[in-house]
């Protein structure tokens, strides 16, 4: 069964250490959320476990498979079947949704292989379909003047097309209303299976209510420093981030 | 004929569907034997040499020779342009080469050797495509020429300009030198005193030419100065669309590319003009391109520019009739080692004309893209209307772009528009697109593409097929 495992994870920006020694295994079926204050360190972890070049791994290990990623680049990564959902989607202007996502489909196939233009959009239209996204989306320029929840729905979509094995959530729920949180959601309930694990990083709880997680862990300044299941979100939702705070520091 | 195939690269790479702007293709070149070679260096005895191999009227030599001495006596203009001009070595570069044959009208009677390099760059396959004529030019003089026997008998004219100043003087002598003349610059007057080749086109009135008609710029020879000249006229209501490929084999020394390009449309009539040029990276490309329209006529020059060391080129429109329109849409990338020095020149001279001017720029690692720009409306003058906009697109933070507009608009009665943009694809757009799966390069190709993506479009098919494809080579080659 695929698992995307973290051992031990050290990850720093130039000299500060931000993520330190953060271990976690997630299998393919599984939606983990990971919850923390501000500045904890869960950002950080998304993008280094994704490949950004400003993020250096120190200590520890990233493997897929049971194979290690970290000497890959990010393009490599996410063609080997990992995938990133991201807080602020970058805007790229005269590119169309339609033509960018068949670029990414273009970039899994091998050498020298073309892509079947008819088959490539019958496939879109049906994944649209399945996500409620108005046909009309996909000529327009990827985020470009996008409102939230319409950035948030692009990388969904990108999500169902590329059909990763694993997905890292970063802050999906936030700049978001109730209903664009609702609609979301659902895509992502859409997309959840036995083939995908989802590692779904937030702030708050209410995503939670909407995307019911299995697993739910609290990082706290680089660490996950308590494990447990959905109750543990409630719990966190009704005592407060101190509530850790104070029992971290009787520990 | 000894034939040695020197070959640079192997070019086995995918299909052309249009020729001579893939620089993979183009990087390559042939020995050939030159059955007249002007040597290297320029005086009045290479002038001569020159006007008595293509066997001109007195006429002919004369205006060379006067406008070698224009040339002599015009300074370099570094004043204003780059110091890296100083560097073209005139008495290194050979003028004028050619294998003495007139150019062949079927295929079949193209010698091998050059056959064999145009054939690489897909030619005439794409002609029987799409195109009403096409003129294949191998260093001074055309080796193939064709026109579709249904545009021909329309009384469409398309030869070269050796043929076309022999054959049908009273119709190109009338119009020759007098868009841009002699003494308009430098290397205008340069090109005045060496010229060969280039395309001479005549449509007459209200001749609408459906395709369009190609001209294709091979220099093949190294230390070469290709100085083709061209002249188009399209009589009143003709319309006609032109479109010119360039390459170049890499040489380890520069070579001197310097056309000179007049358009006259008369009343009612339209010509655009298309350019993809992808010279390799160390020619000098300085081109003066310049349209008039008459009344209700309509230029438009396209104009990419990919390649080149250095490429110096402003097409412009001088408006002289009333309601006459003039665009100008230009894209240049600018990669490492290369100055992409464009723009416009819009001269508005009668009222209620028209121009709009879209220039967009890339620069690429150490790549430089200048924008020159003059828009000219006489206080005289009412109801004009200029639009210019420029958008520089940086990737990497050593690229440098500059914008010099020179709008000069007196009186009220005109209206003008000017808007600039610099933007630059950053890490963190790159970082998203590899996170899809996209190679850096890839990423990169992609957001140049996008940045250009509403002029392509303006592009036919197969060209704008073909300048996406060429900016994916360059992007590729830019990732470090």
């Amino acid at each position: 069964m695929p698992s995307l495992v973290i051992q031990d994870l050290h990850v720093a920006i130039g000299e500060k250490e931000i993520v330190k020694g953060l271990s976690l295994t997630i299998k393919s079926g599984e939606v983990h959320a990971i919850m923390g204050p501000n500045g904890t360190g869960k950002s950080t972890l998304s993008k280094a476990i994704a490949g950004h070049p400003d993020y250096t791994i120190t200590a520890g290990d990233v493997l897929l498979d049971g194979t290690s990623i970290l000497a890959q680049e990010a393009d490599e990564r996410a063609r080997a079947g990992l995938f990133l959902a991201f807080q602020y989607p970058s805007e790229i202007p005269g590119v169309s949704i339609a033509n960018f996502l068949r670029a990414a489909v273009q970039a899994r196939m091998a050498e020298g292989e073309e892509l079947d233009a008819t088959a490539y959009y019958k496939r879109l239209y049906a994944k649209m379909d399945m996500l409620k996204i108005d046909r009309k989306f996909t000529s327009r320029s990827v985020n470009e003047g996008f409102s939230g929840g319409e950035k948030k729905r692009c990388e969904i979509l990108q999500m169902a097309m590329l059909e990763p094995k694993f997905a890292l959530m970063d802050e999906t729920d936030s700049g978001l209303d109730i209903d664009a949180l609702r609609i979301v959601s659902e895509g992502v309930n859409t997309l959840r299976g036995p083939d995908l694990g989802v590692l779904m990083i937030t702030h708050y709880q209410r995503l939670l209510n909407y995307i019911v997680p299995d697993y739910v862990h609290v990082m706290w300044d680089g660490r996950i420093v308590k494990s447990g299941d959905k109750s543990l979100a409630l719990e966190l939702e009704a005592k407060g981030y101190d509530w850790v705070k104070k029992e971290l520091a009787l520990a | 004929m000894a034939t040695t195939d020197t070959l640079a690269q192997d070019t086995a790479a995918t299909e052309n569907p249009v020729a001579g702007i893939d620089q993979t293709k183009g990087d390559f070149s042939y020995d050939v034997s030159y059955a007249f070679d002007a040597g290297t260096g320029l005086n009045e005895d290479t002038v001569r040499y020159i006007s008595s191999v293509k066997k001109e009227a007195p006429w002919i030599l004369e205006f060379r020779l006067k406008a070698l001495a224009k040339f002599r006596s015009m300074p370099m203009p570094t004043h204003w342009a780059t110091k890296d001009l100083e560097n073209i070595d005139f008495d290194k570069i050979r003028y004028y080469l050619s294998q003495g044959q007139k150019p062949k009208r079927t295929w079949d009677e193209v010698p091998d050797d050059i056959k064999k390099t145009f054939e690489r760059l897909g030619i005439p396959e794409q002609e029987r495509k799409f195109l009403a004529g096409v003129e294949a030019q191998f260093d001074s003089e055309a080796a193939y020429s064709n026109i579709k026997d249904i545009v021909a008998k329309q009384g469409v004219i398309f030869v070269n300009s050796t043929e076309g100043l022999r054959e049908h003087p009273e119709l190109f002598k009338k119009f020759f030198g007098k868009v841009i003349p002699t003494g308009d610059n430098k290397f205008a007057a340069l090109n005045s005193a060496v010229f060969s080749g280039g395309s001479f086109i005549y449509v007459p009135k209200g001749v609408k030419v459906a395709q369009p008609l190609q001209a294709y710029f091979r220099i093949n020879a190294e230390n070469f100065g290709q100085f083709e000249r061209t002249l188009i006229i399209a009589d009143e209501g003709a319309e006609v669309t032109y479109m010119e490929g360039c390459t170049a084999p890499k040489f380890s020394t520069s070579t001197l590319h310097s056309a000179v390009v007049e358009l006259v449309a008369l009343k009612g009539a339209k010509i655009q003009y298309i350019t993809v040029q992808n010279w390799a990276n160390n020619v000098f490309n300085l081109v003066t391109k310049r349209g008039v329209a008459h009344e209700e006529a309509e230029i438009k020059w396209i104009d990419c520019n990919i390649g080149s060391r250095l490429t110096m080129k402003y097409p412009g429109v001088v408006l002289k009739g009333r309601k006459a329109r003039g665009e100008v849409i230009s894209i240049a990338l600018a990669n490492d080692g290369q100055h992409q020095d464009t723009g416009a020149k819009m001269i508005h001279a009668a009222d209620e004309t028209t121009s709009n001017i879209v220039a967009k720029s890339i620069s690429v690692g150490q790549g430089r893209s200048t924008y020159r720009g003059v828009v000219h409306i006489p206080k005289h003058l009412k109801g004009c209307k200029n639009n210019t906009e420029c958008d520089a697109l940086l990737i990497n933070t050593n690229s440098r772009t500059d914008t010099y507009p020179a709008i000069t608009v007196r009186g009220d009665r005109n209206y003008v528009q000017h808007e600039a943009s610099v933007s630059k694809v950053n890490e963190e757009m790159i970082f998203y697109m590899q996170q899809r799966g996209l190679t850096e390069g890839q990423a990169m190709s992609l957001a140049v593409n996008g940045f250009i993506n509403d002029l392509a479009r303006q592009f036919p098919m197969e060209y704008s097929v073909e300048l996406k494809r060429l900016i994916d080579l360059e992007m590729e080659g830019s990732v470090g």
